[in-house]
């Protein structure tokens, strides 16, 4: 770090500490996966006064995807003819019938995908395959799908499919207040959704919930803007909306992405890991796109099982509801080499954070 | 999974087309091509954030070029995809 910058981010520090020292225990979640990485690997998280918390939520889209997706997807690589195109982080989750990467070896077709587009690309240039793309991810990936769909379309592709598998965060927050079991002050909002969904977004969490937002980006400076903004917001009385990611977020969010996301995909319930069927909380095809559906191409598919593998608490991790070090497993018989559960598997998901970046 | 990286538009293709509206976007030298479809109001020499193969946002040089000091810096340039990387 240069030292105009660490200068920056110790002056900043110094601040949260003397806004705190008047308050009481406060717990904040941070709802996004790059952010439980960025808090860790920057010393943020270190250096933050010991009264305030921070509580990893359901950000890494691996780690909420429910078991029941990958057991399909799982199925569908070993099918003739049918090829999974899907991001790496997906590969290495574990599912009944082992992790994808397990399906390749045994002669299933399973393609990495840096981009959505490379999926369309593929179905393009092998006419012979049929390619399904694991639609995974919030609303940072969404538009992208939703435009693979469309240009497969297009350019009149009958063998690219998608697995829809796409989630939303806001209804997902919700879920979680109205579960009432883990307690939360406010909430460190994820800067790559937002610059989609826009900064207004969070205004129900605000108004209806009652709980303070604040809208940040990834480097350390602003994290801990982020964080100073809440906690002065949360030394007030009133809950607040703020957003210190301006350079990227706007108040609406990206008209264009949002018009594109409705245009192909409507609102659905969707099963997520460990947290059951939230209404409306995912995306799924319209009717006009019904045929880019591997759901409705390929009969017997369930991507709404959901189950944990035995011992984990994957599914109470990405709900703040327990830290990684409270599994049996943690660090025992589940590793970055090998995982048992999603939250070790992604690089954003919180047990892998924790393990590699130590445990506060 | 949710890193979005600037890099900034040099060439732009299929430019009147909603869809397949795209470019080549330069990161810190090295070129990958991107979809603009979501950034309509992108030109050439604009900044803009790329996830995963398309432009999510514009950002003004100022900001992108602190965004790339910070992944230099925190060593971030080592763990996003290739493509993406500085040659």
């Amino acid at each position: 770090m240069s030292h105009e910058s660490a200068n920056a981010t110790l002056a900043l520090a110094e601040e949260i500490h003397q806004q705190t020292t008047h308050m009481g225990s406060t717990r904040i979640m941070e709802v996004c996966g790059t952010h439980t990485v960025s808090l860790f690997r920057s010393g943020v998280k270190s250096m933050l006064p010991e009264n305030v918390r921070l509580i990893s939520g359901p950000g890494c889209p691996v780690c909420v995807t429910a078991q029941g997706y990958i057991d399909a997807a799982s199925e569908l690589c070993s099918k003739k003819g049918v090829t999974i195109a899907t991001y790496g982080d997906m590969v290495r989750v574990p599912g009944r019938g082992g992790s994808l990467a397990e399906a390749r070896a045994r002669g299933g077709n399973v393609k990495v995908v840096y981009s959505a587009r490379d999926a369309v690309e593929h179905a393009s240039t092998h006419p012979e395959e049929t390619v399904v793309f694991l639609a995974v991810g919030f609303e940072t990936t969404a538009p992208a799908t939703a435009l693979a769909v469309l240009e497969a379309e297009a350019r009149g592709l009958e063998n690219f499919l998608i697995l829809p598998g796409h989630k939303l965060v806001i209804p997902a927050m919700e879920a979680l207040l109205a579960g009432e079991e883990v307690p939360l002050d406010g909430f460190l909002c994820p800067g790559h959704v937002s610059v989609i969904i826009g900064s207004e977004a969070y205004r129900p969490i605000v108004a209806d919930h009652h709980r303070s937002c604040v809208v940040t980006g990834f480097e350390p400076k602003n994290m801990l803007q982020g964080l100073l903004r809440l906690l002065q917001i949360l030394s007030g009385s009133e809950p607040e909306l703020d957003n210190v990611y301006s350079v990227a977020v706007r108040p609406k969010g990206n008209t264009q992405a949002l018009s594109i996301i409705e245009r192909v995909f409507k609102l659905d319930d969707a099963t997520w890991r460990a947290m059951g069927v939230i209404p409306k909380s995912g995306l799924a095809l319209r009717e006009t796109y019904a045929r880019f559906d591997a759901l409705k191409r390929f009969d017997g598919l369930d991507v709404n099982d959901d189950y944990d593998p035995p011992g984990c608490r994957c599914g109470e991790v990405i709900q703040g509801k327990v830290e990684p070090a409270d599994c049996a497993l943690f660090g025992a018989s589940c590793t970055p080499m090998k995982p048992v559960g999603p939250c070790m598997v992604s690089s954003e998901g919180t047990c892998a954070a924790w393990y590699k970046y130590g445990r506060r | 999974m949710c890193l979005a990286i600037p890099g900034k538009v040099v060439e732009l293709k299929n430019e009147d087309d909603e869809v397949a509206r795209c470019g080549t976007v330069d990161f810190q030298g090295n070129r990958v091509e991107v979809s603009l479809a979501l950034v309509p109001d992108a030109k050439l020499g604009s900044w803009v954030l790329v996830h995963a193969g398309y432009a999510l946002e514009r950002l003004d040089e100022k900001d992108a070029l602190e965004t790339w000091e910070w992944l230099k810096e925190a060593k971030i340039v080592d763990e996003i995809p290739e493509e993406l990387s500085p040659s």
